[in-house]
C-alpha cells in the first residue's frame, strides 16, 4: 500500500488491513510521520511527534499481533491531545508555564487504549489549557484547517481535528469542556464525541473545569468513534466522578436506519447570527434522519439562553482553582531569582500563561470572590440545574436531539483573535450538553460553497453514547460521502 | 477593672490511617524528604483525588466520642491559597457540611470539671512541611495529603489553664478511640487559638486573635498566659485589641503580628467538583456508634466500682489509655486489683518515670506482674524481697515463678525454723531483750530486725513478730 493509501485509512479498515497482513503498524507509523514531517510545517496540528518511541510500540504491536495476542487497538497509531499525561511525553497543555514538564503517568485514558495495543503518535496542538475555539491560543504556533488553510481549526481540540482531517492521524483524543471536540470536528469536518460526564475517566486530563470536562475520540467515521469509545468508558477508581454504568457494545449496536428512533428539533436553535448554509445542512439533515424512519418533534429547552454565561462562571471558577497548581514550585517553568515565594508565584504565572488563561483565571476569581459568590457562582449553578432539567424533560419524549453544532462554519485565523465576547458566543450550541452532563457528537452534514464543513449536533441522554452514534452511524451512511467529507 | 477571658481553638489532629487522604502513599513520619510522595500529593497535572473511607470512619467514630451530631450528608470544598506548602494551592476541606457537629469534651482541671462545648469537627488534607536554609527553603511532601481532623471549639475556656487541661482530655478521648498517634513531636496535634478579653460585666465578647500553629499544649498554656495579659494591658491603657493573626515564639516568650484582619484571605471556597459528597447511612453510624471504645469516664467509673480501686487510683490509670490497659490484664490474672493498683502507683509511676520508658514497651508483662502479686498474696514472697523483683522484671523482664524457685527466695514461715532464729536472736541481745520486757516497746522493732538478717530476708516478718511477743511474753531463757 502506499504512504497516502494508508494515511486514509479509517480504524477498521487499517484495523481489516493488519489482520489481513496489507500492511503492519510500523507501515502506518512511518507512513503517518512523513507525511507529518512533509506537511505539518503548514498546518501546524501536531506540538512534538515521537517517531523513535511510536515505532518501537508498533514494532511491539506487530509482535504481538503475529503472535495471536494483540488487543482491539492494537496497532493503531492515535495523536492525543497536549492536555493528555502520556508517561515520559511532555504535556505542555500548549502553555510556557508547563515548558520542561515530563509526564511521570499514564492517563486512565491513555493506559486503557494502550491495554488494547495503540500506538501513540504524538501530541496535538489546543488553545492553551483547552481555553478556546480556535487553536489560536496556543502559546506554540498557529495551526491551521485542512480544508482551507486561511481558516482556524476550531479549538481547543484543533490541532486532534486537523490531524484527524488532514491525514496527519487516523484518529485523536481530544477533551470537550464547552463543545472543544465537537466544534473542531466540525469545522474540520471529522467526526466528534464528547461522552457523558463521567463516562471517561479523568484521572489524567489536565483540568480546565472539572465539573464539566470530558475525554473523547475524534475519528475519520462514526463507526471508528464507537470503537474508542468502547474502550475509553468505564468507571475508574482514580477518578470518583467516573460512573459504574454498563458499556454496551455501541459498533456492534450501529443501525442505518432509524426506524423506532424519536428525534428532536429545540426551538430555540433559530438564534440570531445562525449561518443560513449551516441552517439550510441542518435541515437537510433532519429531513435525511425522517427518510431514515425517525420520528421529528419539536421540544423547548427554555434556559438556552443562559447557558454561555452560565457557563462561563461555572467554568472559569473551577479554572480558577485548577490552574492554581502552576506555580514553578514543583515542576515547569519557573521565574529566575525570585525574591520570595510571592514573588515567584507572580513572575512565573505572569510569564507563563497567555492572555486568554489569565482572563479566565481573573474572571473565575471575581465569581468565587466573597461579596460576589452568591450573585455569580450561586446562581450559575442553580441555572444549571435548570438546563439540566430542560434536557431531563426533552428526552422524556425523544431519543436524541439535532441541533448545529456550530452558528457558522469555521471563521478566518485572526477574525475574532480582538473580540473575545464574540468567540464565547460561538459556543451556544455546544456548552449546554457540558452543563447538563449528557452525550453530544459532531458528524459532518454538508459544507458551504467555500468548501468549509458543517457539523450536525446530536445530543443524547446521560450514558447513552449508544443513541447518539446511531443516529450519527444512520446520517454518515446515508450521505455516503466517505470521511474526507 | 476586672477582665474576662474567652478562648476557643481549632485543633488539628493527624490520623492514623495507613494511606494518605487522597492517594495510597504511606502516612510515614521521620522518612527521607519528598519519599513519599505521586502525582496526587504533588499536585500534578491530572491526578486527582480519591477519597480515604477510613479517614471518614475515623473522624465519625470522634465525633461520636463526644457526642457529635453526625451528618448522613457531607461534602468536600476546595480552600484557595497560595503557599509553597501546598501543592494545589488549594486545600481539600469541609466549609458548609462538616462530617460531625456540636458534642462535648468535659475537661477535669482539678478545681472542678468543665464543659466545652465543640462546634464542629471536619476533615481535610494535612499540608507539606517548608523546612528554611540559610540561602533556600525546603519542602517536604511527605505530610502533604495526610488526612487530617479539625476539631473546633466554642470560645468557652475562660483561663489558660482551662484550654491546657481540655487538651489533655482531648488528647485522652482520642487515645481511647484509638484514631491517632497523639504523638506531639511527631506534629499528630497541632493547634490554632482564639482568644479574646473584655472587661468584667460585658456580655459581647471582646476582639479576638488567633494563634497559629502550637504544636505543645505547654506552649498553648504559656502562648495564651502572654497573649491573655497582653489584651489586657492593651485594655487597661485605653487600647484597643487589633483584630490580627499573631504568631507566639516559644524561645522569646512572646506573640508579634503576623497579618491584620484587612490581609485577611479570601478562600474562595467552592464545592470541590472531583470529589462526590459524603453520604452516610443511618445504619453505618449506628454500627460504629455500637462499636465505640468506652469514654475515660465510663471506665474510671467502672475501674471504681469493678475493682474497689480508689477514685484517685483510678483517675490516674485511665489518663493514660495504656497504663489502664495494662492494669486491667494484670488484676485479671492476679485476682487482687488493689494490689496490682498499689503496684502500679508506686513502682511502676515511679521506674516509669525515672526511666522515662513507655507503658507499652516495658518488659515486665502483666503476668508476670500479677504472678508477682499472687506470690505476696500467697505469702511466698514477703514485700520487700518482691519489691526487688518487680525492679529487675521492669528492667529485663522473666517469670517471677522461675525466679523464686531457682534462687530459693521464697518466705520462710515455718515456725520451728523461725523459732529457732527467735531464739537465738534473744540470746545474742540480752540488752533490748531486758529493755522490752522493762517496757520499752520499740526494742521488739529491733529484735525483729535482727531476726530477718538471720533469715537473709526471706523469714515470713509477720510470724517473726507473733514468735517473737510470744517468747518475750513467756518470758523464757
Amino acid at each position: 500500500m502506499t504512504a497516502a493509501e494508508l494515511n486514509a485509512l479509517t480504524v477498521h479498515d487499517a484495523l481489516a488491513r493488519l489482520d489481513n497482513g496489507d500492511c503492519t503498524s510500523v507501515d502506518l507509523v512511518d507512513a503517518l510521520a512523513a507525511e507529518i514531517q512533509t506537511r505539518d510545517g503548514d498546518l501546524g496540528a501536531f506540538v512534538s511527534v515521537d517517531v523513535d518511541t511510536a515505532r518501537a510500540e508498533a514494532e511491539a504491536a506487530d509482535r504481538a499481533r503475529a503472535a495471536g495476542k494483540g488487543g482491539r487497538l492494537c496497532g493503531i497509531p492515535i495523536a492525543v491531545k497536549d492536555v493528555l499525561n502520556v508517561r515520559g511525553q511532555p504535556c505542555t497543555c500548549a502553555s510556557r508555564i508547563l515548558d520542561g514538564y515530563v509526564a511521570p503517568y499514564d492517563a486512565t485514558a491513555i493506559a486503557r487504549l494502550r491495554a488494547e495495543g495503540a500506538v501513540f503518535l504524538g501530541r496535538t496542538n489546543m488553545d492553551e489549557f483547552a481555553m478556546g475555539g480556535s487553536t489560536e491560543n496556543s502559546a506554540l504556533h498557529v495551526t491551521r484547517n485542512p480544508r482551507n488553510r486561511a481558516y482556524v481549526p476550531g479549538g481547543s481540540s484543533g490541532g486532534s481535528a486537523a490531524a484527524v482531517a488532514g491525514g496527519l492521524a487516523l484518529c485523536a483524543l481530544g477533551t470537550d469542556t464547552g463543545g472543544s471536540i465537537r466544534q473542531p470536528a466540525a469545522f474540520c469536518g471529522c467526526v466528534g464525541l464528547k461522552p457523558s460526564y463521567g463516562r471517561v475517566s479523568r484521572y489524567g486530563l489536565t483540568a480546565f473545569a472539572s465539573s464539566l470536562d470530558q475525554i473523547g475520540p475524534m475519528t475519520r467515521t462514526v463507526r471508528d468513534a464507537a470503537l474508542l469509545q468502547e474502550i475509553l468508558s468505564g468507571v475508574d477508581p482514580l477518578d470518583a466522578t467516573s460512573v459504574a454504568a454498563p458499556v454496551p457494545p455501541y459498533a456492534a449496536q450501529l443501525t442505518t436506519d432509524l426506524r423506532g428512533v424519536t428525534l428532536g428539533v429545540p426551538a430555540e436553535y433559530g438564534v440570531e447570527g445562525l449561518d443560513a448554509g449551516v441552517d439550510k445542512a441542518v435541515r437537510e439533515a433532519i429531513a435525511r434522519c425522517r427518510a431514515l424512519g425517525a420520528r421529528v418533534v419539536e421540544v423547548s429547552l427554555p434556559h438556552t439562553a443562559y447557558a454561555i454565561a452560565t457557563y462561563y462562571i461555572v467554568a472559569t471558577a473551577e479554572a480558577s482553582a485548577n490552574l492554581a497548581r502552576f506555580d514553578g514550585v514543583r515542576y515547569g517553568k519557573r521565574c529566575a531569582d525570585a525574591q520570595d515565594p510571592l514573588d515567584l508565584y507572580k513572575r512565573t504565572r505572569a510569564a507563563g500563561f497567555g492572555p486568554e488563561v489569565k482572563r479566565r483565571i481573573i474572571l473565575g476569581t471575581y465569581v468565587l470572590s466573597s461579596g460576589y459568590h452568591h450573585a455569580y457562582y450561586l446562581k450559575a449553578q442553580k441555572v444549571r440545574t435548570l438546563i439540566r432539567r430542560d434536557f431531563e424533560q426533552a428526552f422524556a419524549v425523544c431519543d436524541a436531539l439535532l441541533t448545529p453544532c456550530t452558528p457558522t462554519p469555521a471563521f478566518r485565523i485572526g477574525e475574532k483573535t480582538q473580540d473575545p465576547l464574540q468567540m464565547y458566543l460561538g459556543d451556544i450550541f455546544t456548552v449546554t450538553a457540558n452543563l447538563a452532563g449528557i452525550a453530544g457528537l459532531s458528524v459532518p452534514c454538508g459544507a458551504t460553497p467555500e468548501g468549509l464543513p458543517i457539523g450536525l449536533q446530536i445530543l443524547g441522554p446521560a450514558m447513552k453514547e449508544e443513541n447518539v452514534l446511531r443516529v450519527g452511524h444512520a446520517n454518515e451512511t446515508a450521505r455516503g460521502e466517505g470521511w474526507i467529507g | 477593672m476586672n477582665y474576662r477571658i474567652s478562648i476557643g481553638l481549632e485543633v488539628h489532629v493527624q490520623l492514623q490511617t495507613r494511606s494518605k487522604m487522597f492517594c495510597g502513599c504511606a502516612v510515614a513520619f521521620g522518612a527521607a524528604p519528598n519519599t513519599h510522595v505521586c502525582p496526587v500529593c504533588l499536585g500534578y497535572p491530572g491526578a486527582m483525588p480519591a477519597m480515604n473511607r477510613e479517614a471518614v470512619v475515623l473522624t465519625v467514630r470522634t465525633g461520636l466520642m463526644i457526642g457529635s451530631t453526625i451528618s448522613t450528608y457531607s461534602k468536600f470544598d476546595r480552600k484557595s491559597y497560595f503557599y509553597p506548602d501546598m501543592p494545589k494551592n488549594y486545600q481539600i476541606t469541609q466549609y458548609d457540611r462538616p462530617l460531625c457537629e456540636n458534642g462535648t469534651v468535659v475537661a477535669d482541671g482539678g478545681d472542678g470539671a468543665k464543659t466545652v462545648r465543640i462546634r464542629r469537627i471536619h476533615l481535610e488534607e494535612d499540608v507539606a512541611k517548608n523546612t528554611h536554609f540559610a540561602q533556600a527553603s525546603g519542602v517536604d511532601f511527605n505530610r502533604a495529603g495526610v488526612p487530617l481532623m479539625e476539631i473546633v471549639t466554642q470560645p468557652d475556656m475562660t483561663s489558660p489553664e482551662d484550654a491546657f487541661h481540655f487538651l489533655l482530655a482531648l488528647k485522652q478521648i482520642l487515645q481511647y478511640a484509638d484514631v491517632s498517634g497523639c504523638n506531639l513531636e511527631e506534629g499528630n496535634i497541632r493547634c490554632d487559638v482564639n482568644c479574646s478579653v473584655r472587661p468584667e460585666g460585658q456580655e459581647e465578647l471582646g476582639t479576638k486573635t488567633e494563634l497559629k500553629n502550637l504544636n505543645t499544649f505547654k506552649g498553648v498554656l504559656h502562648a495564651l498566659k502572654y497573649e491573655s495579659e497582653r489584651q489586657m494591658e492593651v485594655l487597661r491603657t485605653g487600647g484597643r485589641v487589633a483584630q490580627e493573626t499573631r504568631r507566639w515564639d516559644a524561645d522569646a516568650g512572646e506573640t508579634y503580628s503576623m497579618r491584620s484582619k484587612e490581609d485577611a484571605h479570601d478562600y474562595r471556597y467552592f464545592p470541590e467538583p472531583d470529589l462526590m459528597p459524603v453520604v452516610l447511612t443511618e445504619g453505618e453510624v449506628d454500627a460504629w456508634r455500637a462499636a465505640l471504645p468506652e469514654m475515660p469516664g465510663d471506665r474510671r467509673t467502672r475501674l471504681v466500682r469493678d475493682h474497689g480501686i480508689p477514685e484517685y487510683d483510678a483517675g490516674v490509670l485511665v489518663a493514660d489509655k495504656a497504663l489502664a490497659d495494662y492494669f486491667e490484664a494484670a488484676a485479671k490474672l492476679a485476682q487482687n486489683a488493689k494490689a496490682v493498683s498499689n503496684w502500679m502507683m508506686t513502682e511502676m509511676l515511679r521506674l516509669l518515670g525515672e526511666t522515662e520508658r513507655d507503658i507499652r514497651t516495658v518488659p515486665i508483662t502483666p503476668a508476670a506482674l500479677a504472678s508477682l502479686v499472687k506470690l505476696v498474696d500467697a505469702r511466698t514472697l514477703n514485700s520487700n524481697t518482691a519489691k526487688e523483683i518487680f525492679a529487675e522484671l521492669f528492667a529485663t523482664g522473666g517469670d517471677p515463678d522461675a525466679m523464686v524457685k531457682q534462687r530459693g527466695l521464697a518466705q520462710v514461715s515455718d515456725r520451728g525454723a523461725i523459732g529457732a532464729l527467735v531464739d537465738a536472736a534473744m540470746a545474742e541481745n540480752p540488752g533490748p531483750v531486758a529493755d522490752f520486757r522493762g517496757g520499752k516497746v520499740a526494742a521488739a522493732k529491733f529484735l525483729v530486725g535482727q531476726v530477718m538478717k538471720k533469715s537473709k530476708g526471706k523469714a515470713d516478718p509477720q510470724l517473726v513478730a507473733k514468735l517473737l511477743e510470744e517468747k518475750l511474753a513467756g518470758g523464757g531463757m
